[in-house]
């Protein structure tokens, strides 16, 4: 039971986080966040004068910004995927003056440039998180925690359903899979995203086992990203060109489009699996379809999340894509401000092709 | 347990009937005939009952993961399954346990004798022993809720590959009410001599569809042609002057039917009659719903006789003064029972007297006045064919008339489960009376994945109000709901009962003032239950 009193004790609560969001620094609009002195959106999803993006995502690096500036490493991404756009980068940890605003990047550790954006004002500072993980992946440069007021935190797996396993386990299981298909003469498909996810398994998967082929839409994304600085084992896209004799053991890493797709019979025998965060419910593994499904996520999981807001020290919260109404709730327990904020953010469901049954409350 | 787990482990996450039987055989090839009989058990479906409160789950499970409650309840309706949202927010295990799957199963029964914190800290304890896959299961056998398994048919070449024994013996042995907990796999399906239980029933042989014309079965001469009544499948066996009643879903039911009791004893020798279980009434077949009353009590009150009893109607004898006739002829099989029904001195049993037919034609139009003589269709058993084990093509078919119909519009949705946990697959139907929406019935069958999709993300889109894994939508799909039977009930707020209600398809041509009525409803409902 809540006492009268504490019902008015969260009425207030409300009622200043409301006043704090007219004045603040950062407000949240029907085209993104934005900010008001710096004259800037972070990852908006309607078209905008001044884009600030958090990592090159589609659904966070939308088209039809009049300027652009993200993290160096997101740029060749960002421009195969947005065609000449007006786009500047910037390195991790260096501040820049937007009227009077100090901006700056740090890394959130979810894909290759990714970052999270600090801005501080007259001593109020604010992080927008984007999408982030604390885990290690081998490829991005690994999440720092950034003190601040307010903190805006994504919540794609605030639950405590989600509970990820090191990524060394998984990969384990992943190259285990792969060479016990390998010894049965199947060649094994692999299912990611096809910036972020499959460079994640590329870049960890044993070459001793078999050779491995990507599809052309990821090996655009690893052209991208090698002009950045980063390199992967030994790979070939498929093509016409290449013998379907090879296909036989070998690792084909494709989007999770790929699926029930024509392109894919051309590998047959082979098994597919999916690496999800999603794979973690029996539902979702067997709702998918496929023969295996690897939980890999490159999302932050309840513990994660736990852990990067009481990192911040922030004392307001702000929560976006995910399951944001449970998670905000379970902040307030924790005694923090927290609030769900809308975005447009579509988070991993992408990534199992669900993002149009999508609801708002984030399943 | 460890091993049981991993076997379930592989039976879930793979759909295909060859990879299942290789998993259950490499299961049975390795573990002890105690594991062994507890497997065959638990994977047909044998579940012991829930040895505790599944609330007292939550809250013990949460206080183990430093949770509130309400977020375990808000994980449970992201996931669909308690034993799973259990599972997965337990923290990592602490210890490791080497407990056979028959210790598992022998403490789990004592455990309703025991006080609620002892209880408690068996659950703590084992929980903080187990790896994932074991909490699973463990969760799933605790909750009540175990209902991974494999079809009896696979079951039955699983273990005919592990002990090189004959599919139809085993399949025998494994009916009838044995427990894991009071027999050995030895004597249940290895031993060959006067271990066989009195009371076990015959797998019973299931009619496939009839989906193409009747006369593409060659000669309707050759075809022994009856009604399909609308009843219970049932086996009556009269054994050494033991009466025993079993159902279709393999659960004896002889205390449900006192009137088949006496039948049995008045038969003049010992048997197994295959018929159908019906409630009948100054001569003339009852709805279906009468004989629901009948099922799931233990005991039947002297109202529900009186006003609901039962006839056995009989079309088959598959046992004979200790004789399997299962592999006779149909005719003579026929032949056989109408002798003994004749025999016997009881108005509980009838016959179900085959039409003398030489042509489909005669049959089609038999079947046309199916529903008015309170059948759902015809019976069409091939006169040579033998009494065969499960649902076999060939030589029975049922040949039901079309059902009936309705436009309704639905008004609630519901949430599936396992598979289907994040989408809304269960629907509520309603027609008007006046300017109101009456809701007159349930269904979840009958679509494709790809219209459930849509549906589902209609109903997202078009909520009016949540309740748990429910919520209302706006009244506006119709769709076309058959049914099979339908029948007066005092505990429908429409006031109808409907049997086997099923969607035939959405009708996307239709708005929803254009569904159809409750007078319509009513007017159906006179229509087939005049007497
Ligand atoms: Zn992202
Ligand atoms: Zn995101």
């Amino acid at each position: 039971m809540v006492s009268i009193d504490g019902n008015m004790a969260k009425r207030k609560t409300i009622y200043t986080n409301f006043c704090l969001l007219i004045m603040a620094l950062i407000t949240f609009s029907s085209k993104g966040i934005y900010c008001k002195q710096a004259g800037i959106y972070i990852d908006p999803w309607k078209p905008v004068k001044r884009a600030l993006i958090t990592h090159a995502h589609a659904d966070h690096s939308r088209p039809g910004m009049k300027s652009y500036l993200a993290h160096t490493d997101s740029l060749p991404v960002m421009r195969h995927r947005l065609g000449e756009v007006d786009i500047e980068g910037i390195a991790y940890k260096k501040t820049i003056d937007l009227n009077g605003v100090k901006v700056s990047f740090h890394p959130a550790g979810h894909a290759p440039g990714s970052a999270q954006i600090r801005l501080e004002y007259k001593g109020e500072i604010w992080v927008i998180s984007g999408d982030y993980k604390l885990g290690k992946d081998g490829l991005s440069a690994p999440f720092e925690p950034v003190k601040c007021n307010h903190f805006v935190t994504e919540s794609t797996f605030g639950l405590p359903i989600y509970k990820w396993k090191p990524q060394d386990e998984i990969m384990a299981d992943i190259n285990g899979w792969w060479a016990e298909n390998n010894s049965m003469g199947f060649a094994s498909v692999m299912l990611g995203y096809s910036f972020g996810k499959a460079q994640r398994i590329l870049a960890n998967l044993d070459p001793s086992i078999g050779e491995i082929f990507v599809h052309g839409a990821i090996h655009n994304t690893n052209l991208a990203l090698e002009m950045a600085g980063y390199s992967f084992p030994e790979n070939t896209y498929v093509n016409s060109e290449v013998d379907k004799s090879r296909y036989k053991g070998a690792m084909i890493i494709a989007p999770p489009s790929a699926l029930g797709s024509p392109w894919i019979r051309q590998f047959k025998p082979y098994k597919v699996a999916t690496a999800s965060g999603w794979m973690a419910l029996r539902g979702a593994r067997r709702r998918r379809n496929v023969d295996k499904g690897f939980i890999l996520s490159d999302h932050a999981d309840f513990e994660e999340l736990n852990t990067a807001v009481a990192e911040t020290g922030a004392e307001n919260i702000f929560v976006t894509h995910g399951y944001s109404t449970v998670y905000s709730k379970w902040l307030r327990t924790k005694g923090l401000n927290a609030k769900v904020v809308e975005t447009e953010y579509e988070g991993e469901l992408s990534e199992i092709g669900e993002s149009v049954n999508k609801e708002k409350e984030g399943e | 347990m460890k091993d049981f787990a991993s076997l379930i482990t592989a039976l879930d996450s793979t759909t295909k009937t060859n990879e299942k039987l290789a998993a259950v055989v490499a299961y049975l090839n390795s573990a002890s005939d105690s594991d062994k009989l507890w497997c065959v058990a638990l994977l047909t479906g044998k579940r012991p009952r829930r040895p505790v409160k599944t609330s007292f789950l939550r809250v013990w499970s949460a206080e183990l993961a430093e949770l509130p409650l309400w977020l375990l309840e808000e994980s449970y309706f992201v996931v669909g399954d308690l034993a799973e949202t259990v599972t997965l927010i337990l923290p990592p295990p602490a210890a490791a346990n080497e407990k056979s799957l028959t210790e598992r199963m022998q403490e789990l029964g004592t455990l309703r004798q025991l006080e609620e914190a002892e209880v408690r800290e068996y659950i703590v304890n084992a929980w903080m022993e187990m790896n994932s896959d074991e909490r699973f299961v463990f969760n799933k056998l605790i909750t009540g809720g175990f209902r991974i398994g494999v079809s009896q048919k696979l079951m039955v070449r699983a273990l005919a590959t592990h002990l090189g024994e004959d599919e139809n013996k085993l399949a025998h042995r494994l009916m009838g009410n044995w427990k894991a907990s009071e027999t050995n796999f030895y004597d249940l399906l290895v031993s060959s001599d006067g271990n066989e239980n009195l009371s076990r029933p015959y797998p019973f042989y299931l009619a496939y569809p009839l989906e193409e014309a009747p006369e593409n079965l060659g000669n309707a001469s050759d075809w022994q042609i009856e009604y399909k009544w609308d009843g219970i499948r049932g086996q009556l066996i009269k054994r050494e002057g033991e009466v025993y009643v079993w159902s279709r879903g393999e659960e004896l039911v002889t205390d449900q039917f006192p009137e088949l009791v006496e039948l049995g004893r008045a038969l003049p020798k010992d048997c197994v009659i295959d018929g159908e279980i019906t409630a009948y009434k100054d001569d003339a077949p009852l709805p279906f719903t009468f004989l629901q009353k009948r099922l799931g009590r233990k005991k039947v009150g002297k109202a529900i006789l009186k006003e609901s009893p039962v006839k056995l109607i009989a079309y088959d004898l598959l046992e004979l003064e200790g004789r399997d006739l299962r592999e006779t002829p149909m005719e003579e099989r026929s032949e056989l029972l109408h002798k003994l029904v004749a025999e016997t001195v009881s108005d509980r049993v009838l016959l179900s007297e085959p039409f003398e037919m030489s042509t489909w034609k005669e049959a089609a139009a038999k079947r046309d006045v199916s529903r008015e003589n309170f059948a759902e269709g015809l019976m069409l058993k091939r006169k040579s064919s033998v009494y065969k084990v499960g649902r076999k093509r060939g030589d029975w078919w049922k040949w039901k008339v079309d059902p009936l119909s309705i436009d309704a519009v639905m008004i609630y949705a519901m949430r599936g489960h396992g598979r289907r946990a994040n989408l809304y697959t269960d629907y509520t139907f309603a027609v008007w009376d006046g300017p109101d929406l009456v809701p007159f019935a349930k269904a979840y069958s009958g679509l494709t994945d790809k219209e459930i999709n849509k549906i589902d993300h209609f109903v997202k889109k078009n909520t009016i109000e949540r309740f748990g894994p429910v919520r209302s939508v706006k009244a506006d799909l119709v769709f076309e709901i058959g049914f099979e039977g339908i029948a007066p009930s005092s505990r429908h707020k429409s006031g109808i009962a409907l049997r086997f209600p099923r969607i035939l398809r959405q009708r996307e041509d239709k708005k929803p003032e254009e569904a159809n009525t409750l007078q319509d409803l009513q007017a159906i409902l006179e229509q087939f239950t005049s007497v």
